[in-house]
C-alpha cells in the first residue's frame, strides 16, 4: 500500500446480508474492494467512498404555531452537508398554508437542491364526515 | 340506541393499511363505504414518519412517510370514499356490528357487510420488559419520542439512551441528534441489529452513535426525572447480565424500541381467532379470519418491515371482502379449506395460515420471519412430505421478514392437505 492508500470498512446497505466491505482508496481512485458477495456491494462501495450522499428530513418552524412542519431535501446532498443543511432548515421558518411538494428553501448551501415540504399544512383530514344512513 | 346504519365494506383504521384496502374495494366496485380513525388525521404512523425510504417498492421513488401517506388519501379524496377521523370503535360483533363514538357524532352503530380490520400495532412498553429500578420521568417508547418530536414540535429529552435496535429506535436516534440532543448508545440484548442495515448505516454510523450488541439496560436510576441507566454486557447464550461488566450512563431519556404487538382487542371481541405466533389473526389467503366476512390487514395482522408490502397486503383485503360481499350478501356459509400451512423448523410468524376457496390467483404470497440467522440460508416448503420448493438467500435474519410465492396449481385441484415451510443453513 502506497503512502496515499487509505483503507475504509463499510457496510453495505442494499440487502440485509449488509456485508462488511473493504475498501482502499488512493486519491479519486478505488483501488480494491473486497468483501462484497454480488455486484451491488461494489457499486456501493464506489457511492459511498467517492460521493457519500443522503436526503435529509427535518421539521420547520411554522409561525404562529407550535406544530412544526415536515421537510426534505428534494434529492441527495453530501453527507458532509447534513449538519450545515440542518441548521439552514432550523434557522428559518415558513407561513401557512403549505402544500405538500412546496419549495420551502431554494438551492439550499447552493447544492442545487432545493428543501420542499412533506406534508400539506393545515392537514385536510382533520374533519369528520357523516355518512347517510 | 341509535339507529343503525348500514354500510357494505366498513375498515377500522385510517393508515396505510385502511387507505389501501379502501381504495382496491372502490375500484373493484363497492359503493359503500366508511374508514373508521381514531386519531384526528388520516395516515396512520405514516404521519410521523418524516424520514425517507418509503413507497421504494410501490412507487418506484424514496418517499418520506408523510408523502406516502398523501399519496393514499389522494387517492381516497379523489374517490370521495367516506372516512371519519377522532372515531373509535368501542365494539365489534362477529355478525359485524359495530359501535363507535366520536366527539362529532356521539355514539354510533353500523352493521357492515364485511369488516376490513386494519388497526395497526403498538409499542411493547416499559413494564413488558420488567427491567428494575425507580419509575421516573423520561422513559418512553421510541414511537411515542417520535410523535412528540414530529408532529407536537417537543423535544423529550437532552442526553438520550436507546434500547433495542428495531427500525423506529435507529431512526428516532437520528432525530434526536437533528433536533439536537445527545445520542450516548443504542444497546441491543441480541447479537444483531433488528433494524434494517440502511438504518444502521444512515442512523448510528453517520452520527457516531455506538451500537452496543449483546448488551441490555439492567436498571434505571432517577427521582422525579430519570438521571442515569446502568447498562451491561449479556451472556449470548443466555442473554443474562455478566457480573463486571455494568457501566452506568448519565442520561435524562431512554427510549425503548423493543418490538410491536398487533392491536386485536377489537378482533378478539368479534370472536377471531388469533396467532401465538404473529399475535394476529389467523386468516386465509384472501386474509379472511376465522370469522365469515371479517378481513384483516397490515400490522394488525403481522409486523411488517415495509409499509409497501402493507399496501400490497391491504389490496388484497379489500378486493377479498367486495368478492365476499357480491357472493354472500345475506347468508354465511362454510369457509371450503383447501390446505393448511405450518411453520417447520427455523421459522415463525407464518401468514397465512390457511388456503381456502375461491382460490383465483396463480401464486399465493406467504410471509414469515427466520427464527435465527442462517448465513447462507435456505428456504424449504414440502407439501404433505414432499419438498415443493428450495430456495436459496444470501442471508436469513429475523430482522428481514421474507416473502415467497408458491404456485396454486396443485392446491386448486385439492391434491395438497398441508403445507411446511422451513428455513436452515443452506447445505451447498
Amino acid at each position: 500500500m502506497s503512502n496515499a492508500e487509505q483503507s475504509i470498512t463499510l457496510t453495505c446497505v442494499n440487502c440485509p446480508a449488509g456485508c462488511r466491505l473493504n475498501v482502499v482508496r488512493d486519491g479519486d481512485q478505488i483501488v480494491s474492494v473486497a468483501g462484497y458477495r454480488c455486484r451491488q456491494g461494489i457499486e456501493y462501495a464506489h457511492q459511498e467512498v467517492m460521493n457519500p450522499s443522503r436526503i435529509v428530513t427535518s421539521l420547520i418552524r411554522v409561525s404562529g404555531s407550535s406544530e412544526p412542519l415536515s421537510v426534505k431535501t428534494k434529492q441527495p446532498i453530501p453527507r458532509h452537508l447534513i449538519g450545515d443543511c440542518l441548521a439552514a432548515i432550523q434557522a428559518s421558518f415558513v407561513t401557512l398554508p403549505v402544500t405538500i411538494g412546496d419549495v420551502i428553501i431554494e438551492n439550499v448551501l447552493n447544492t442545487g437542491v432545493d428543501v420542499i415540504a412533506t406534508r400539506s399544512l393545515p392537514d385536510r383530514t382533520c374533519r369528520s364526515a357523516k355518512v347517510k344512513a | 340506541m341509535p339507529k343503525v346504519t348500514s354500510i357494505d365494506i366498513l375498515i377500522i383504521g385510517g393508515g396505510p393499511a385502511g387507505l389501501a384496502a379502501a381504495v382496491a374495494a372502490w375500484d373493484a366496485g363497492c359503493r359503500s363505504l366508511l374508514i373508521l380513525e381514531r386519531d384526528e388525521r388520516m395516515g396512520g404512523i405514516l404521519q410521523q414518519c418524516i424520514h425517507s425510504g418509503f413507497g421504494l417498492h410501490y412507487f418506484g421513488e424514496s418517499l418520506t412517510g408523510t408523502e406516502y401517506a398523501d399519496r393514499w388519501i389522494s387517492q381516497v379524496e379523489e374517490r370521495a370514499i367516506p372516512y371519519q377521523c377522532q372515531t373509535m370503535v368501542i365494539d365489534l360483533t362477529d355478525s359485524r356490528q359495530v359501535t363507535a363514538v366520536s366527539p362529532q357524532y356521539g355514539l354510533q352503530r353500523f352493521q357492515a357487510g364485511a369488516i376490513i380490520l386494519a388497526m395497526g400495532c403498538r409499542e411493547r412498553p416499559r413494564g413488558a420488559l420488567a427491567i428494575p429500578g425507580t419509575n421516573c420521568a423520561g422513559i418512553l417508547t421510541a414511537g411515542a419520542a417520535q410523535r412528540l418530536v414530529n408532529l407536537n414540535g417537543e423535544i423529550p429529552g437532552k442526553r438520550v439512551v436507546i434500547l433495542g435496535s428495531g427500525d423506529i429506535g435507529l431512526i428516532m436516534a437520528r432525530r434526536m441528534v437533528s433536533v439536537g440532543a445527545r445520542v450516548l448508545a443504542c444497546v441491543e440484548l441480541m447479537p444483531y441489529s433488528s433494524g434494517l442495515p440502511r438504518n444502521v448505516v444512515q442512523c448510528l454510523q453517520d452520527f457516531d452513535i455506538p451500537l452496543l450488541l449483546n448488551h441490555t439496560v439492567i436498571s434505571i436510576q432517577g427521582r422525579g426525572r430519570l438521571s442515569s441507566v446502568t447498562i451491561a454486557q449479556v451472556d449470548p447464550e443466555t442473554r443474562q447480565p455478566i457480573s463486571g461488566t455494568e457501566r452506568v450512563i448519565e442520561c435524562d431519556t431512554l427510549l425503548l424500541s423493543v418490538g410491536l404487538i398487533p392491536e386485536n382487542e377489537l378482533s378478539r371481541s368479534a370472536g377471531v381467532l388469533l396467532s401465538g405466533q404473529t399475535q394476529g389473526p389467523l386468516v386465509s389467503q384472501s386474509m379472511q379470519t376465522t370469522v365469515p366476512g371479517i378481513f384483516a390487514c397490515g400490522n394488525v395482522l403481522h409486523v411488517h418491515d415495509l409499509v409497501d408490502a402493507v399496501s400490497e397486503e391491504a389490496v388484497v383485503a379489500g378486493l377479498s371482502a367486495v368478492r365476499w360481499i357480491e357472493q354472500y350478501h345475506c347468508d354465511t356459509p362454510e369457509e371450503d379449506i383447501l390446505c393448511r400451512l405450518e411453520a417447520g423448523r427455523g421459522i415463525r410468524g407464518l401468514v397465512p395460515q390457511r388456503i381456502s376457496l375461491p382460490l383465483e390467483t396463480d401464486y399465493i404470497v406467504i410471509h414469515f420471519r427466520p427464527f435465527q440467522v442462517f448465513q447462507p440460508g435456505e428456504i424449504r416448503v414440502r407439501a404433505d412430505g414432499q419438498t415443493l420448493l428450495k430456495l436459496k438467500r444470501r442471508v436469513l435474519t429475523p430482522g428481514q421478514e421474507e416473502t415467497i410465492r408458491i404456485p396454486s396449481e396443485r392446491i386448486r385441484e385439492g391434491r395438497v392437505q398441508s403445507i411446511i415451510i422451513e428455513a436452515g443453513d443452506s447445505l451447498e
